[in-house]
């Protein structure tokens, strides 16, 4: 049994709440005047809408959803792209920025290249992509990984806040994809290290209240150390060249 | 009933079970993993997926598939077990499969797959038990929606008496009518989805050991629930 | 949950930059180990049992004894099996598609690097000439596989070993009494660990991760003791010029030193 708008930790078979006027909401089952969970994760309970938030699981991919994903594939009209769900997005030749050729598909992406892209359509046949938005595109360098999916959500912050302070205290430009792949591009490797770091501790502590704050402390903390990194590296690279100068 | 001066060989009391344990999320590449120890024995368990099931004509349009692999490690045990599947571990595979699936709700996830591997590194009887366990809870963890939990206990017959959690050496009881092995499997709701028997015992007998099994699989039901918990409240605690 | 499987190019071009600098994802040192950790006797069915952990990489080994007739060309000698298992429990790779050792390939890495050391003394292993001799069974088995399985499975041999004890033979009955012992294995007073070097982009770096083994051209597994090999095996498809080699070789015997300590500690 959970309190009123706290949340509790739940498995599944496990009764949240009891009584008739509750409604079962996501990851929840009505059984007699029961709400029970169907998930293990993190129960809570709003207006008498009782849901369960996934602390793990499939990403369940949406309309809208940025993602990035891998080719896999190319046919005679477009991209086969594998972004983690059992269908495979498709990025039909329309739906690229550019006019790009039917013989020439490999020259604008070939098998291998990772690209951001976002759901425009799901139906029977698969999961139907776009490129033709801002920020979409082949993934040219940077680091690449992948996050739980349930946690994207917390990296992102309400209406993008977390990712703003990673993205200010590390100099970085981060994309998210709803999937759980995540890119980073920093100019230096060291920033975009900076940045997954923060993000895995992010996803760590993602149940936590409060992640906010949690965040910028940990950001006060680690940056003392990225700073002495940065003049030690500083005064190498100047050593470096004096003694190339002298030479 | 039981036999006067009835003792089990490690002096429990035929309703208590051996010490038990349980882990969540010990096996950092999987979806999903846990460990569970009964006694001495001591089983872990991964599960990768829902994902895309290879190859594709195996593929079920219709509904999610589950593969369960059992295998117990060649040092588990004091004479050695070549490594490698054999018929006995193909059939706990399949058991565990029918133990667990009840509990799944496999038309979520048409066409993907859910692979949940169990293995056993120190054993002394309750091994295909200890493993459900295991695998049950890492199946939460995974996230995979299950509507409930499945716990699982052998419980026996020694002669005349009804006991819970039989030792590899009550196994090999020797005494009046000798062992029968019973485990079982069910859902915290109380339905049994796994059943097997060896041995000799009458029916009443039988539903005597089914209510035993029942009180036991509350209490390792509370371990498994305690462990998934645990692991988000430890967390917590930083 | 499916993941974009292998380390993705982009990824692998960032591990080589970083490299350029001497520098790696998780800070360490191109010729740092990971964190080790030995835990003794995980199964108290085996003669000698360990759970090795690198980083994030957990494998088992454990020993067991058994009497069999020896083979024909060492009559006076015991025999010596190791098996490993690529559990799929360890990785989500193993099935479907190939893995990127396989089983019977460290198996036989990890034989060599014990055999060839003969760090089991394997005469004294003789109980009837031509009759009956132990056998001495190393199996290996993954449990999380974040790179460098061959290594950790290297060190749990020795490590296992280290601990083994001969279980008691009663000759009248001809049966082997587990559980009881009276002896440990006889063994010579090495540690014949196996250090595998990989070669990225031109740079020769120690205990790869996950990722990094994916980028990995060409690597030199070196089963040696105190600066002696005993054992070497080259693999994958990419090639090693004589100078690195020979650097990999220093590599190797500095590693093994820091090894041997960590070991030493850990088993203590």
């Amino acid at each position: 049994m959970i309190e009123k708008n706290k949340r509790s930790v739940v498995i599944p078979g496990e009764t949240i709440v009891e009584g008739d006027n509750y409604l079962p909401g996501e990851g929840t089952e009505k059984q007699d005047k029961k709400i029970v969970a169907l998930r293990y994760g993190l129960a809570e309970e709003t207006n008498k809408l009782v849901k369960v938030i996934p602390l793990s699981g499939v990403y369940q991919p949406r309309r809208g959803n940025i993602i990035i994903g891998k080719v896999s594939l190319l046919t005679f009209n477009g991209w086969v792209i594998d972004i983690g769900t059992a269908e495979n997005g498709f990025l039909p030749l329309m739906e690229t920025p550019r006019f790009v050729s039917k013989d020439r598909l490999d020259e604008f992406m070939k098998i291998g290249d990772i690209v951001v892209a976002q759901i425009f359509g799901i139906n029977g046949r698969g999961i139907d992509l776009t490129l033709k938005s801002r920020g979409l595109g082949k993934i040219d360098e940077g680091i690449v990984f992948k996050i739980n999916s349930n946690k994207v959500p917390r990296v992102i912050g309400k209406e993008g806040s977390m990712i703003k302070i990673i993205k200010e205290n590390t100099n970085c430009n981060i994309t998210v994809g709803q999937n759980g792949f995540i890119w980073i591009k920093g100019d230096r490797i060291e920033d975009e290290l900076f940045a997954k770091k923060a993000i895995l501790f992010i996803v760590e502590k993602s149940f936590l209240e409060g992640l906010t704050e949690k965040v910028e402390e940990w950001f006060k903390k680690n940056e003392l150390v990225e700073e002495e990194t940065k003049s030690a590296v500083k005064i190498q690279k100047k050593n470096v060249k004096e003694e190339k100068d002298d030479n | 009933m039981t036999t006067k001066n009835f003792q089990r060989p490690d002096g429990r009391k035929v309703d208590e079970l051996r010490a038990f344990e349980a882990k969540v999320g010990i096996i950092p590449n999987a979806d999903g993993s846990a460990m569970y120890k009964s006694g001495d024995t001591i089983a872990i368990a991964a599960v990768y997926g829902p994902k895309k099931m290879h190859p594709q004509h195996s593929q079920n349009p219709e509904k999610g598939t589950l593969r369960c692999t059992y295998n117990m490690n060649s040092f588990s045990v004091s004479d050695r077990i070549r490594p490698g599947p054999s018929r006995r571990s193909t059939e706990v595979s399949k058991i565990t499969e029918w133990a667990l699936e009840p509990v799944l709700m496999l038309d979520k996830f048409p066409n993907m797959v859910i692979d949940v591997h169990i293995n056993i590194i120190q054993a002394d009887a309750g091994t295909r038990c200890a493993g459900i366990n295991a695998a049950a809870m890492a199946l939460a963890h995974a996230g995979v929606p299950m509507r409930d939990m499945v716990s699982s206990v052998s419980v026996g017959k020694l002669d005349k008496t009804i006991v819970v959690d039989l030792s590899k050496e009550e196994e090999d009881y020797e005494e009046g009518e000798g062992p029968t092995d019973i485990p079982i499997s069910m859902t915290h709701s109380g339905n049994i989805t796994h059943f097997q028997l060896d041995g000799k015992i009458e029916s009443k007998q039988l539903m005597e050991a089914i209510e035993l099994a029942r009180k036991s699989c509350e209490a390792i039901y509370e371990v498994q629930k305690k462990a998934l918990k645990d692991l988000i409240n430890m967390e917590e605690e930083y | 949950m499916e993941e974009i499987k292998i380390t993705t190019e982009v990824t692998a071009e960032r591990i080589r930059k970083y490299l350029e600098k001497e520098k790696r994802f998780d800070g360490r040192k191109i010729n740092e180990f990971r964190e080790i950790t030995i835990e003794k006797n995980i199964s108290n069915q085996a003669e000698g049992s360990v759970r090795v952990k690198i980083g994030k990489t957990e494998v088992l080994v454990g020993i067991k004894m058994g009497i069999a007739q020896p083979y024909p060309d060492s009559p006076n000698k015991g025999n010596l099996m190791v098996t490993a298992e690529l559990l799929p429990l360890s990785s989500s790779r193993i099935e479907p598609g190939p893995p990127r050792f396989n089983s019977i390939e460290v198996g036989r890495i990890i034989d060599r690097g014990i055999r060839e050391s003969k760090f089991i003394e394997l005469e004294k292993l003789c109980i009837k000439e031509k009759e009956k001799v132990w056998t001495v069974f190393i199996d290996v088995y993954t449990i999380n596989d974040d790179g460098n399985i061959l290594d950790a499975a290297g060190i749990g041999a020795v490590a296992a070993l280290q601990l083994t004890k001969i279980p008691k033979y009663d000759e009248e009955n001809e049966k082997i009494l587990y559980g009881e012992h009276e002896k440990s294995i006889p063994l010579k007073k090495i540690n014949p660990f196996t250090i595998t070097v990989h070669k990225i982009d031109g740079h020769l770096i120690l205990d790869p991760t996950r990722e990094e083994e994916d980028v990995s051209e060409a690597r030199m597994t070196v089963g040696s003791s105190e600066g002696i090999i005993y054992s070497l095996q080259k693999g994958n498809s990419g090639y090693f010029s004589v100078e690195e080699i020979q650097e990999s070789f220093n590599i190797v015997e500095k590693a093994w030193k820091e090894l041997f300590k960590k070991v030493e500690k850990q088993l203590k």
